[in-house]
């Protein structure tokens, strides 16, 4: 009883909150529904008794991503309102698309009515221990190539932001290494004007005006 | 208020998975509007998996979504990133001004 009240409140609350990230006329407030909404589908994934992707999905989406949305919209200066203008022009549109998806999906899987065994199946041992079970076992090659995407897409979004202005000094080590003494060091003998008696004669003066 | 079944969890991802296809057809100007839809969409998705997952009492779903995850965030920080590139370059994110390739 108290889970499927706790199912219908967070179920409302995804929707609404996603409903509110299409329609919302500012992206900040967009992205913020976006963050709740998250956090809303953790409290489902925690009904269904998958805690860790529930624990995952608040430390990846509120830590990592949605950070990162909130961080581009407001570091790029644009004007939103113009955005906006096509919103009215294409409601109609988009309302028929998503209707017939609607229809299409409840249509899928309005077969069976079998009701979501929380946790039954597998009891003894946690969900984080259970997914760390076959995690590094039967599915390495699957964790390998996430750790491979992410490390492309870390690298990706360097080099695509990274930007070398003209007039800034730069250390360049490979530079610096290829540098060789006698490139740079260079010894000259100069020529003294003065002659040696005189210089001491000044050293001498000096060392009174000391005392 | 009966029991929650399969078919809750999955008419509660079908209503997301609409919201954010119909949130990129409202949004066609704003290309961070549609990229927070296709995260929407992303995680109507791991709902169905992990729905599936425990229905089944089989955790590849789970394994599954969390490969979705990290697919989502690399898209994420990959779209962002052209996204402040294509900013510097042309001073506006308007999907309309996106034409230089003539596709």
């Amino acid at each position: 009883m108290i889970t499927s009240l706790f199912f219908y409140l967070f179920a409302a609350m995804t929707v609404a909150s996603g409903l509110m990230v299409i329609t919302a006329r500012n992206p900040v407030h967009a992205v913020l529904f976006l963050i709740f909404s998250f956090f809303n589908a953790a409290g489902l994934f925690i009904l269904m008794g998958a805690e860790f992707l529930a624990m995952l999905l608040v430390v990846v989406y509120v830590g990592a991503v949605a950070v990162l949305f909130l961080f581009v919209v407001m570091m790029l200066d644009i004007n939103f309102d113009d955005m906006r203008e096509g919103f009215r022009r294409h409601l109609p549109l988009g309302l028929i698309i998503g209707f017939i998806l609607m229809v299409e999906l409840v249509l899928i899987f309005a077969v069976p009515e079998t009701s979501v065994g929380v946790a039954d199946s597998f009891s003894s041992r946690s969900n984080t221990a259970q997914i760390g079970d076959v995690l590094y076992t039967d599915y390495i090659f699957l964790f390998q190539l996430a750790g491979i995407i992410l490390l492309v897409a870390m690298i990706g979004a360097i080099t695509l932001t990274m930007r070398h202005r003209e007039g800034v000094k730069r250390q360049s080590i490979a530079l610096q290494n290829a540098r060789r003494r006698d490139e740079t060091v260079e010894i000259v003998s100069v020529e003294s004007h003065v002659a040696p008696q005189e210089i001491a004669a000044e050293v001498n003066a000096d060392q009174k005006v000391l005392r | 208020m009966g029991a929650i079944t399969l078919f809750h969890y999955l008419t509660v991802a079908a209503i997301l998975f609409t919201l954010g296809a119909v949130g990129i057809f409202l949004n066609r100007k704003n290309v961070i509007t549609i990229l927070m839809c296709v995260e929407l969409m992303l995680l109507a998705v791991n709902i169905n998996l992990v729905a599936f997952s425990t229905h089944n009492g089989d955790l590849t779903g789970q394994i599954f979504a969390m490969l979705i995850l990290t697919v989502a965030a690399a898209e994420a920080a990959i779209g962002l990133a052209i996204l402040v590139v294509y900013f510097r370059n042309r001073g506006s994110i308007a999907v309309e001004d996106i034409n230089m390739m003539k596709g």
